[in-house]
């Protein structure tokens, strides 16, 4: 479904990506794990079309996306929850889903979905004429994930959906990223929560300094030394 | 009772000439919050649609308050073409720095007040409308009234309509998706293209759209003042102070920075005298900034977002 074809990316004159390739199917929830600075970020920042690839190309669905306009990527499937949540906190919990909800098909279904979103979320509905910026750590990030919901994706990127979440948080972003799974979405999630992220992902890719080090199934990566030593601390 | 009375008509006065202020001023912010730039071509953008609302009248007859409707859409075409084709192609040269395009618009608003020297000379213009004159009393409405109090027909047309265009731009930016994309880009630009926001139009439908409030508010402004082509610096100083006072980006903070820079200046001319208005105008500015830097907004933010 997608597929990252040997991209190089610069930061100016600095390169950050290293020639990474690596794909997402159908129906999968990969991840990509690595320590801070490794470029998981850039690299989803690359492919929602925040940062442009100097070489190596992105096909999503067939069409390579890399040289669309980064606003379109959301008409065909594809939708990015960005690190630290990014909501729009002077706008409404209510306000925010709409605005994941502009484009074509997903605004004409607005309020089904909508009503979706607050059955699987039902702490959002409590607060939907909350203004954003009010809401709890974990209640922003369920509303970051709702209004990527909104936009009716075929394939979601959440970027370290865990970050400054209680434990407890942690659990119920993993719980309803497996929810969302079951009915269907392929996720690509970026995490440092490396633990519980193999435990739900199929498959997995290590990144260190920009380049893809390792690959392969999530439960034998957890398995792995080199893995183990590095990111579980075990 | 007579101090009590020049400090009420003060007041109203203040208030009167705030209302348009502020509508100067959301121009000027709703811009800032988008493009996170000052468009020190405000003033020269609302001196364009005051010629245009003095030709329409002296040319055809054209009432000011009519052509509003004429002077806003042509201004809100002006701005988007001026952010579509002078703005935007600033900022994809990456080395440039974002002051640039603030520079730019200094640039922009020279041109236009060149251009009107050239085609208009610097004549001191108004458009008489049959009814400047028309003044209510209170005396009239309230026979036994201990005080006395005025107010122009003009001045209180110019507010009410000032009031009606804050309100159509509140709903607008509040109810519909359009306004939702503005709002939500001025927030969080990035997280806006993430979403599907064409933040690139947005841009450019903000710089109409607060291109067009100004040429409203300079439509409301020409039956009470004189034209001249040089007259726009003057309310972008004034825009901007407003801006500040407010808080950068911040539409409520605008309309309550408007009000209260209005009855500022109208209360230091009666007391102070005339010429001290702009000086009261630069108080605030500076109070503002050493006493409330993150402007009005700031104040409202913190009971809002409980931070």
């Amino acid at each position: 479904m997608l597929e990252v074809k040997n991209i190089d990316v610069f930061y100016g004159d600095l390169q950050v990506i290293f020639d990474v390739s690596f794909g997402v199917n159908k129906g999968e929830v990969v991840a990509l794990i690595g320590a801070n600075g490794a470029g998981k970020s850039t690299i989803l920042r690359t492919i929602s079309g925040l940062v442009h690839p100097v070489r190596g190309d992105i096909v999503f669905d067939g069409q390579t996306i890399n040289k669309l306009h980064n606003y379109s990527l959301i008409e065909l499937g594809l939708v990015h929850v960005p690190e630290a949540r990014r909501l729009f906190p002077e706008m409404t919990v209510e306000e925010n889903l709409d605005i994941g909800s502009l484009r074509g098909q997903a605004k004409k279904q607005r309020k089904v979905n909508k009503d979706k979103i607050f059955e699987l979320f039902p702490r959002l509905l409590e607060r939907r004429r909350q203004l954003a910026g009010t809401l709890s750590g974990g209640e922003q990030q369920m509303l970051a994930i709702g209004r990527g919901l909104m936009s009716l994706p075929k394939l979601m990127m959440l970027d370290e959906p865990s970050l400054g979440l209680a434990p407890i948080l942690v659990k119920e972003v993993f719980r309803v990223i497996e929810q969302v799974r079951s009915e269907g979405m392929t996720v690509l999630i970026v995490e440092q929560n490396v633990k519980q992220t193999l435990a739900i992902a199929d498959r997995a890719y290590v990144l260190e300094n920009g380049k893809l080090v390792m690959s392969g199934k999530a439960a034998d990566l957890a398995n792995d030394e080199h893995v183990r030593a590095a990111y579980l601390g075990v | 009772m007579v101090q009590l009375e020049v400090f009420l008509q003060t007041l109203v006065s203040g208030l009167l000439l705030g209302g348009l202020y502020a509508l100067i001023g959301l121009g000027m912010t709703l811009i800032m919050g988008v493009m996170k730039i000052i468009n020190l071509a405000h003033g020269e953008l609302m001196m364009v649609a005051m010629y245009i609302a003095y030709w329409l009248f002296t040319l055809l007859g054209v009432d000011p308050y009519v052509a509003v409707f004429i002077a806003s859409p042509a201004l809100f075409i002006l701005g988007v073409l001026i952010q579509k084709y002078l703005i935007t192609p600033v900022i994809k040269v990456e080395s440039i720095l974002p002051e640039n395009q603030v520079i730019l618009t200094v640039g922009i608003g020279m041109v236009l007040a060149s251009l009107a020297t050239v085609f208009f000379k610097s004549d001191y213009r108004s458009t008489p409308v049959d009814y400047a004159s028309v003044t209510w009393y209170l005396s009239d409405f309230w026979q036994n009234s201990p005080i006395e109090l005025s107010i122009s027909l003009l001045w209180a047309v110019s507010f009410v309509f000032s009031i009606l265009i804050t309100l159509a731009l509140w709903f607008f930016l509040s109810r519909t998706d359009i306004g939702k994309q503005i709002r939500a880009t001025s927030q969080d630009s990035d997280a806006a293209i993430l979403m599907g926001i064409n933040v690139n139009r947005v841009r450019a439908f903000s710089f109409g759209l607060g291109s067009a409030i100004v040429a409203a508010a300079g439509c409301l402004f020409i039956p009470l003042y004189y034209l001249y082509p040089a007259l726009g610096g003057q309310f972008t100083l004034i825009a901007f102070v407003i801006t500040i006072l407010g808080g950068l980006g911040s539409n409520i903070g605008a309309i309550i920075g408007g009000l209260i820079l209005g009855v500022f200046e109208s209360m230091t001319s009666t007391y102070i005298g005339m010429g001290w208005a702009p000086v009261g105008r630069f108080a605030i500015f500076i109070a503002a900034l050493v006493f409330l830097p993150g402007g009005i907004a700031s104040l409202l933010k913190s009971r809002r977002l409980g931070k």
